[in-house]
């Protein structure tokens, strides 16, 4: 290697050089631009191409369509919708109803997941079978199987309206689903939001200054009291000078079905428990290993220090095994997110359902509809993905302090 | 993932056709020598298989008169089997050379899908089918039901446009299947399940009692049934069009599957031009002169085909109703060959 004295001006060129077109230089950067203008031509082209076909077919096209009403009915919607509501908002409803079912779905799937894997792990031969058959049984068949059972199965044991397993007359279990008491607003919430609002922030200050008392001055202060008053004691507090937050509307029986109430229909109970289920045992499965992957020093350095196993396990292992966990455990929720559009198989109301279903055919125009159902699903993984990049992110920096 | 990916793909498909569309279609099929033929994935009178794997039902008879007038074979067709929601992409891809499956004519989709309804094979209306131990007399009773229905069909616009204009309260639940759809309204899960009136008789046999379901006495809607076609094919238009008024008119002049070769030998004016005999109207639709007979052979006239699948001779035992000849009390009129 020949010492040449620097060149600054050329600087800037360079790294662009390098980074456009890697080790081929100039050449690298050319291809890439041919390569490029090549898939802008063919993607030009398929654009071009479908919108001349269409026009020849007088097939409709356009996504005029979203603003037309949509006329028929959605049994479960997180946002006010009747049949006289556009496309666009039968867009949204789907979509929030696969968002709810993801969300929940995963946070179940984690919990399964974690709890599986730790019953694996444990010394106890009896729960490290059930958990291992568990995975075994759960992973090998077909989510789609899984969920017809969990759909039929749940439907054939519960009774009829008329029969309903009552459960201290408040809520009510049938096959329409379960009915719970509908949360009604009353004048005394903004004044109980606000007054847990201040509780927590409280609370929150309570512990940072506790903390910093035990790192700097070793000072163990027990602050857990005054915590309770703030979450507690402050929200009851607002409810006797303002009255209660809500008040419930019990559901009654009124022809077929229950009148008033909120109900969980079963068709998303046996898609969040089937989905859940199946993910968990995958997550399990990462789980473990993941753990097994931190040396077993780790776990001997923590009882020499003193700690007890579970200390151990929460303060040493785990945070390591996370950085081994978050990666695989990432294109899991994906999975979840992605089966969840089997929905449409028990009537769960969800975007493949309303939206790349019931609408396609209303409208019978699928390329446009289609094209946003993927990009929709596509966002939403990249979404989580990004999130747990963050997460997997901040573990690894803490792990380096 | 499975429904998904086929409509992905029957979207690409009609996004990628080159010029499908143009009016090729009778070349395409003879020389393919085969007519591919959408039908529905399981409708007992319309379209179902039977316990051999052969395909019977009105709808079917539609397709094979069309194989017969093309191809002089009733047999050589494939039968596509379709979800209500993939029909229509599936016909606009060029996937199938005809739609006959029990599909509502309506004018959005004879507008705006790039196809065109050739006529109506069967008059029905929407109904209600409930059990009998809900002690219910009358849709309009219905006030609070759960309803089951198949997604991406009329049915599910006019049961909303129904119960909204009556003041009803209801909680819809559609399945991408009508097998799914009538699984929950068995188990369940529905007080309620709606379907064209034809379908919901169809559907009872696959019930385990059928005799503790009743159909209520309203028919909410007009759902004229019929076969479609691409736009931009004006030829094969005609050929489909004609071959269900064929159907029509040879039951109106008594040409029946027995009888029609001793009609071939009738004076009658009239019978010589519709069979053949005289004139050249089959080779005008750019078929033989025979067409009409090729046709009656195959599936006999259109009372034929509606007694042996869906009439009283039939498990579904639907009497003629509306769908009788205009002369006899009904609605059924064809255009006369001439």
């Amino acid at each position: 290697m020949s010492i040449a004295p620097r060149k600054p001006p050329l600087q800037f060129a360079l790294r662009l050089k390098r980074a456009l077109g890697g080790k081929a230089g100039w050449n690298g950067l050319a291809a890439q631009i041919a390569f490029a203008a090549i898939l802008a031509w063919i993607a030009y082209e398929i654009v071009a191409n479908a919108r001349a076909n269409l026009e020849t077919q007088h097939i409709a096209s356009g996504f005029g369509f979203l603003n037309y009403n949509a006329g028929f009915d959605v049994n479960q919607s997180l946002i006010a919708y009747n049949n006289s509501d556009t496309y666009w908002r039968v867009f949204f409803v789907g979509l929030l109803n696969t968002i709810l079912v993801s969300v929940i779905g995963i946070v179940f799937a984690t919990v399964i997941g974690f709890i599986v894997a730790l019953c694996r792990l444990s010394p106890n031969l009896l729960l490290s079978r059930i958990g291992g058959i568990y995975v075994e049984i759960i992973r090998n068949l077909p989510v789609l199987f899984q969920i017809l059972f969990w759909y039929l199965a749940v439907l054939a044991a519960l009774p009829a309206p008329r029969q309903s397993i009552s459960i201290f007359n408040t809520f009510f279990l049938n096959n329409r689903g379960l009915v719970v008491p509908q949360p009604v607003t009353e004048p005394g919430l903004y004044p109980f939001i606000a007054a847990l609002a201040v509780g927590i922030a409280l609370a929150l200050g309570l512990r940072r200054y506790a903390r910093r008392a035990l790192f700097q001055r070793g000072q163990m202060i027990r602050i857990w009291p005054y915590v309770l008053g703030c979450l507690v004691g402050l929200p009851l507090v607002s409810m006797l000078m303002f009255g209660g937050p809500l008040k419930f509307e019990l559901p009654q029986l009124k022809g077929f079905n229950f009148a008033g109430g909120a109900r969980i229909i079963p068709e998303f109970v046996a898609l969040t428990v089937a989905l859940s289920t199946y993910t968990g045992a995958f997550i399990a499965e990462i789980v473990r290993a993941g753990v097994m992957s931190v040396h077993k020093g780790q776990m001997e350095a923590g009882s020499s220090l003193g700690l007890s196993r579970a200390a151990t396990l929460r303060l040493i292992v785990v945070p390591q095994a996370m950085r081994v966990i978050v990666p695989p455990l990432t294109s899991q929720y994906l999975n979840l997110t992605k089966n969840s559009s089997l929905a449409v198989a028990i009537g769960y109301p969800d975007l493949v359902s309303v939206f790349a279903g019931t609408a396609v055919s209303q409208t019978g125009q699928a390329i446009e509809i289609i094209a946003m159902t993927m990009g929709v699903y596509l966002l939403l993984s990249l979404t989580t993905s990004a999130l747990m990049s963050v997460y997997g992110w901040r573990i690894n920096r803490s792990m380096a302090a | 993932m499975k429904r998904v990916s086929l409509a992905v793909i029957l979207a690409a498909a009609a996004a990628l056709s080159v010029q499908a569309a143009s009016a090729q279609t009778l070349k395409t099929v003879k020389d393919r020598g085969q007519l591919s033929c959408g039908v529905s994935q399981g409708l007992p009178g319309f379209s179902a298989p039977d316990d051999k794997g052969n395909w019977t039902g009105i709808d079917v008879d539609v397709c094979r008169a069309i194989a017969a007038v093309v191809l002089d074979d009733p047999t050589k067709i494939k039968f596509v089997p379709l979800s209500a929601k993939d029909r229509f992409t599936a016909l606009q891809s060029g996937e199938i050379d005809v739609l006959s499956r029990n599909t509502t004519w309506t004018v959005s989709r004879d507008t705006s899908l790039g196809a065109n309804f050739t006529g109506v094979t069967y008059y029905d209306g929407q109904g209600f089918m409930v059990k009998k131990s809900l002690k219910v007399n009358s849709a309009l009773e219905l006030n609070s039901a759960s309803v089951c229905v198949q997604t991406g069909t009329t049915t599910e616009q006019n049961l909303a446009d129904f119960f909204k204009g009556n003041n009803m309260k209801y909680e819809v639940i559609a399945f991408g299947s009508i097998d799914e759809a009538v699984k929950a309204y068995e188990s369940g899960r529905c007080d309620v399940f709606t379907d064209d009136a034809s379908g919901l008789y169809a559907s009872r046999l696959k019930l385990a009692n059928p005799a503790d379901h009743i159909v209520l006495p309203e028919i909410i809607s007009k759902e004229p049934l019929g076969p479609m076609v691409r736009h931009g094919d004006d030829q094969w238009f005609d050929i489909v069009k004609w071959t269900l008024f064929a159907m029509i008119n040879a039951e109106e002049l008594g040409i029946t599957q027995k009888n029609v070769d001793t009609m071939l030998k009738s004076d009658k004016p009239e019978m010589k031009r519709v069979l053949g005999t005289d004139g050249n109207l089959g080779e005008q639709l750019g078929l033989t002169k025979d067409w009409v007979v090729r046709i009656v052979k195959a599936v006999g006239n259109y009372g034929e085909t509606f007694e042996r699948n869906v009439g009283t001779g039939s498990p579904l035992g639907i009497a003629r109703g509306v769908n009788n000849l205009w002369n006899k009390g009904g609605i059924q009129y064809a255009p006369p060959i001439r």
